[in-house]
């Protein structure tokens, strides 16, 4: 490789790119969209903002793919400055949980604020019974971090059909798991209107779905690429990334499950509806 | 793109000219360059508005912001621009791009196109920021944001949510960078540059990363909330609903606090490396004024309602608030007198960087003191809310962050841009600047002790006096930013040709080893660090290039 004649480190230092100004371009146009949106404007004005955004997605991470590929710049010096990349970023996004967490135990939790709902769920809330189909959706997803699990470790050992097929079932539990909370959104006995515990209840379990969506596009892909050959046995950073993120998305069901569906009912006095 | 990388970098002389050098750009120069253009822009704007808040405050009565809310706008804004605009952009966009991978020995940023777009969704915030001033009636919040005040009732038009947005997209920005940096002080330090040999400012700015990157994203989902709660009918901060507006407190001040040291501990390391050039002096103390910007870092995570005093919060918490915050001062007392130390015994030499850092210590020490009467909750009961708290804040934080910015400009500047600045207009700079801020915000100690409210635009007549001064100060203030603006003008256009290395045998670390202006590229032969002590990156010669 050329390039590497000039250099004497194991770094990648990358050509110029158009895709962070095209990404900035999108965050623009999908925040005046969509505040125009929020004040009556059509739903259809974050589509341009939408747009973009996808086309950077697919541009810059075709490009890093390429890269990947090339062989010559993804080193093992830049691969593990990757993962630890990686590691912070999931890092962030548990900061991220943890204000929907606070605002949940501030409202519900009167041993840590004294102002919060003594009553929880507060009256007139039919919460989920949590060992219905919350729990079924526990179980879905603590599978789907074995089977991603499994994936691993074919891999490791350099079989690399059973590492497709593994991740194929994890994609499919994923899709699975989000099918399962639509039907049980569409079947909430409370409105997303209807005061503090659905703010609470939709904001933390709606975000960790958006993740579930994203990590499964995620595994997908990384499916595809692992069919196409994309990954060696000691080399497959993308993949490593996506089962970090899948059992981080799993960690956090856990406390959805133990914390919201499971402790947040403890208090309910009536009889659910189904 | 990855096709074109297949081509020979070979002399790099490849890379994009014209606007596409600076839009596409995957350097660290460049970016950091770019981070430090959009400071100075920011600067200006958010400076005409303070300008402009002083000119109403000079006197009692209404001078000529009759629109109240409008006031209320200016304040908001300009809080929001410099924080977020040009402190932040300036000390680690700019100058933490710029010197990190020199000053470690790494020939760039570990994700230069990530570093691109940390840039450009700063500068995609600032945009919004400046379209919430202006379409619908402007966000008149303040800073904090809180609700109700910033709940769709009291503000109805889409300011509010430019404001989130624009929070939003720049606090995206920040987490990547600080990724970033992060990644790059970890994995990509030259051979023999040990954690323990790393010039204190790299340890700044890693440690600044990691509040970053744990603090902005408990803003995001504050300020999703808000968004929600003011569009789609979740009632998080809405009383009415169930909710609590004090929640939107707890979680805005978790990060807030957190913000403040983001913005101070760059100028910490800033201030090191200055002082200990000037001093000829390696820092007194290099393990302790390292681990006490670490011990900072932590202990800033558990101190936050100390901003909430007064909002009800029970006796044992505002006790244990109370205890944490001045805990604080411990790690901070270190660092003040690590420094002295430093310059103690040495010699001196009063060029304007070292102006500026000494400056900086002044305005640090006063802020700090002033830091620890507010920790006290009680007596907070009767500062809370005046201009005792402005004067403090922008002594301890605002003014001070200035001082390391002007100190680092000063001090990098030849070797960015191979001009070095003109050394006689730069100390009249630094002494009108100077006794501008401190005739500009001391007085405002008084003015709080009297009681006089912040975020007013009127007051009666018994504040006057002070007032008076205070704007006047504005005014000598406003007078040495234009002059920077002129030193800068004037470095860029006729300053003579900057030495790689201006500073003599004080100035040791890795950037001054490569020519000035830095090349394009640097540390493309990785430099190895050979012995020696701490934090400065040779023990008894200056380092080799690897065999
Ligand atoms: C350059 C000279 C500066 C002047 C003359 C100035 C002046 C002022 C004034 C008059 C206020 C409004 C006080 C009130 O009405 O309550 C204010 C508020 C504030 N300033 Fe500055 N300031 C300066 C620099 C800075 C810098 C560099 C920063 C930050 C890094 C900063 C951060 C703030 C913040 C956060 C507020 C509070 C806004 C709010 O109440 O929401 N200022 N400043
Ligand atoms: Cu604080």
């Amino acid at each position: 490789m050329a390039s590497t004649a000039a250099k004497s480190h194991p770094y990648h230092m990358v050509d110029p790119s158009p895709w962070p100004a095209l990404g900035t371009l999108s965050a623009l146009t999908l925040a005046i969209g969509g505040i125009w949106y929020m004040h009556g404007g059509p739903l259809w004005g974050v589509a341009p903002g939408f747009l973009l955004l996808f086309a950077t997605f697919y541009f810059w991470w075709r490009d890093v793919v390429r890269e990947s590929r090339a062989g010559v710049f993804h080193t093992e010096a830049v691969n593990h400055g990757l993962r630890v990349g990686f590691l912070l970023f999931i890092a962030s996004e548990v900061m991220f949980f943890f204000a929907f967490f606070w605002a949940f135990f501030n409202a519900s939790a009167p041993l840590i604020n004294s102002a919060a709902h003594v009553k929880w769920p507060p009256e007139g809330i039919v919460p989920f019974y949590a060992w219905g189909l919350p729990f079924l959706n526990t179980l879905i997803l603590l599978t789907s971090g074995a089977t991603v699990t499994v994936a691993h470790h074919a891999f490791r050992l350099g079989d690399r059909e059973k590492m497709v097929f593994w991740t194929g079932v994890t994609v499919v539990l994923g899709a699975i798991f989000l099918a399962c909370q639509a039907f049980e959104y569409s079947h909430a006995a409370f409105g997303f209107k209807d005061g503090i515990y659905p703010s609470t209840f939709f904001m933390a379990t709606g975000f960790h779905g958006f993740h579930v969506f994203v990590g499964t596009c995620f595994l997908l892909v990384c499916f595809l690429r692992a069919r196409r050959g994309d990954f060696t046995p000691n080399k497959h950073v993308g993949f490593e990334a996506a089962a970090w993120y899948w059992h981080f998305v799993d960690v956090v069901w856990l406390f959805l499950f133990v914390v919201i569906y499971l402790w947040g009912s403890m208090g309910f006095t009536g009889t659910y509806g189904h | 793109m990855a096709h074109g990388a297949a081509v020979a970098h070979g002399e790099h002389e490849h890379h994009p000219t014209g606007w596409k050098r600076w839009v596409y750009s995957t350097n660290h120069k460049d970016i950091g360059t770019m981070y430090i253009v959009l400071s100075m822009i920011a600067a200006l704007v958010g400076g005409l508005m303070s300008w402009a808040i002083r000119l109403e405050l000079a006197e009692p009565g209404i001078q000529f912001i009759h629109d109240t809310h409008f006031y209320n706008v200016l304040v908001t804004a300009h809080g929001f621009i410099m924080v977020f605009f040009v402190v932040m952009p300036a000390m680690i966009g700019g100058f933490g791009n710029w010197f990190v991978p020199l000053m470690i020995g790494a020939p760039d940023m570990a994700f230069p196109r990530m570093n691109n777009i940390s840039f450009w969704l700063t500068a995609a915030g600032f945009i919004l920021l400046m379209l919430s001033a202006v379409v619908g009636e402007g966000p008149g919040t303040g800073w904090t944001v809180y609700p109700p005040l910033s709940s769709i009732a009291f503000h109805p038009g889409p300011s509010v949510d430019f404001g989130i947005l624009a929070l939003h997209v720049a606090g995206a920005g920040s987490i990547l960078g600080a990724i970033n940096f992060i990644v790059t002080i970890f994995n990509m330090r030259a051979p023999g540059m040990t954690m323990h040999r790393m010039p204190l400012f790299v340890w700044s700015i890693l440690v600044t990363a990691f509040l970053l990157l744990l603090a902005l994203p408990v803003l995001a989902g504050a300020l999703t909330m808000l968004l929600t709660d003011r569009n789609f009918g979740t009632h998080f901060y809405e009383v009415a609903g169930g909710g609590d507006p004090l929640l939107w407190q707890h979680l805005f001040w978790f990060f807030g606090h957190p913000e403040v040291y983001i913005i101070i501990l760059p100028a910490f390391g800033i201030i090191s490396q200055i002082v200990s050039t000037f001093a000829k002096k390696p820092v007194f103390g290099y393990l302790g004024m390292a681990y006490a910007m670490v011990s900072i870092g932590v202990v800033g995570f558990v101190v936050w309602a100390h901003h909430m005093f007064m909002t009800g919060i029970g006796v044992n918490a505002r006790a244990y608030f109370t205890v944490a915050t001045l805990i604080i001062a411990v790690p901070t007392g270190i660092k003040i007198f690590s420094w002295l130390a430093t310059m103690w015994g040495g010699s001196i030499e009063f060029k304007a960087p070292m102006l500026y850092a000494m400056g900086f210590i002044w305005l640090f020490v006063m802020g700090g003191v002033t830091g620890v009467v507010l920790a006290n909750g009680g007596i907070d009961t009767a500062f809370h809310d005046t201009y005792y708290v402005v004067a403090h804040f922008h002594y301890v934080m605002a003014i001070a962050a200035i001082f390391a910015m002007f100190g680092a400009w000063y001090y990098w500047i030849g070797k960015m841009t191979g001009r070095q600045y003109p050394e006689g207009l730069a100390r009249v700079q630094f002494w009108v600047f100077f006794i501008g801020v401190n005739v500009l915000f001391f007085p405002q100690h008084f003015l709080g002790l009297a009681g006089m409210p912040r975020r007013i635009p009127d007051y009666p007549d018994v504040y006057a006096g002070w007032n008076f001064v205070s704007s006047i100060g504005a005014a000598i203030t406003m007078a040495g930013t234009l002059l920077f603006y002129y030193v800068v003008f004037h470095t860029l256009a006729s300053g003579r040709k900057a030495a790689s290395n201006p500073w003599g045998e004080g100035a040791t670390t890795l950037e001054w080893t490569v020519p000035s202006p830095a090349p394009f590229h640097t540390h493309e032969e990785m430099p190895v660090i050979a012995g020696g002590g701490h934090g400065h990156s040779h023990g008894h010669g200056m380092p080799r290039p690897a065999e």
